[in-house]
């Protein structure tokens, strides 16, 4: 069982690095951007122990309280119980 | 207390027997913490007080009077600066004793520490033009009424030098206005002759934030680097204030109870 985890800066707060890429894919050519916002991106791999409900609770409360600063950040979670992917 | 930063002659030196007038200092290691033997060289042969290193590991503080969390790069500054360094066991401690009205002081990765633990409010963010900036900075100061500042004078400018990546002091609006109305904003960036500029905000934070209190005015967190600043032979001595005000306060609390 996989999770995924975006952070994602509050919309209130400036991304310079956002800029800065904004900036750097613009002059290498490409067209139409508005905004480029930076984020974080993990990946976490549950065992079986956990039900998909109780992964989904330690992903929320780990994303919470450790992946993302709420002061900064938001997060959103996906949880993958396809074995395959 | 005297309005003094001059030398001070006849300092003990570290590790002396606790007598009374001295005040214990530690200084808490983390993995990557790199300012920790700066700060405490400059308690034990500055100041003349005694310091010890309280490991990461440490779940107390044992008898310190004063906790600095020091400068450096706590876990690789991996996830977010002091992300991980606040889940360490010592943290717990260090809490503690704020809660109690112990003196908490965090330097750079000490105040994005800080911050991450909660125990001071906001965020530091990737410096505004994002490059590590490495370079002396003025500060004023903008309030004596704590422990670390009780020996400055109010508009003070003291030259101390920054080093870091992500310096910019972020809050919410309220949390910004909070910190104003309660004059909790300890240092600002400024000029040499001590006036707020666009220009002599380093690193984008927010009303040239250099510094901040809690509420209880007993923890303090700031950017700038006193500790290398205290000396001559560094360039500048202006940081030993902030160390002689804690020494100094200290002394005071402990004759007055």
């Amino acid at each position: 069982m996989k999770a995924k985890i975006y952070v994602t800066l509050k919309p209130s707060v400036l991304d310079p690095q956002g800029k800065a890429i904004h900036h750097a894919v613009e002059t290498i050519g490409y067209r139409g951007i508005n905004d480029v916002r930076q984020g974080k991106y993990f990946e976490v791999t549950f065992g079986e122990e956990l039900s998909l409900d109780e992964a989904r609770a330690e992903v929320e409360r780990m994303a919470k309280d450790v992946l993302s600063n709420p002061v900064i950040e938001d997060f959103r979670v996906e949880l993958d119980s396809d074995s395959e992917s | 207390m005297p309005f003094t930063d001059e030398p001070r002659s006849g300092i003990p030196g570290p590790h002396k027997e606790r007598d009374e007038g001295l005040m214990k200092f530690g200084v808490v290691v983390f993995p990557g913490s790199n300012c920790d033997h700066d700060t405490y060289h400059v308690i034990s042969k500055v100041v003349g007080q005694p310091v010890d290193f309280i490991w990461h590991r440490d779940t107390t503080i044992g008898d310190c009077d004063a906790v600095i969390l020091p400068g450096g790069f706590s876990y690789g500054d991996y996830l977010r600066t002091g992300a991980i360094a606040r889940f360490s066991p010592v943290m717990g401690a260090v809490k503690q004793f704020a809660s109690r009205g112990g003196i908490v002081m965090g330097i750079c990765n000490g105040f994005q520490i800080l911050c991450e633990a909660g125990l001071l409010p906001g965020a530091l963010l990737r410096n505004k033009n994002l490059k590590f900036i490495c370079e002396h900075v003025n500060i004023r100061v903008e309030a004596t009424d704590t422990p670390f500042t009780s020996n400055c004078q109010r508009g003070q400018v003291l030259s101390v030098p920054i080093a870091h990546g992500d310096g910019s002091y972020y809050c919410d609006a309220a949390t910004l206005a909070e910190l104003q109305s309660e004059n909790r904003i300890i240092f600002r960036y400024t000029d040499a002759n001590g006036n707020l500029s666009e220009q002599a905000n380093p690193n984008g934070s927010l009303d040239n934030i250099a510094g901040i209190c809690n509420r209880e005015r007993n923890v303090l967190g700031m950017m700038p680097h006193p500790e290398r600043a205290s000396e001559d032979l560094l360039g500048s001595h202006d940081g030993r204030i902030l160390f002689y005000s804690l020494a100094d306060t200290l002394a005071g609390l402990k004759k007055a109870s």
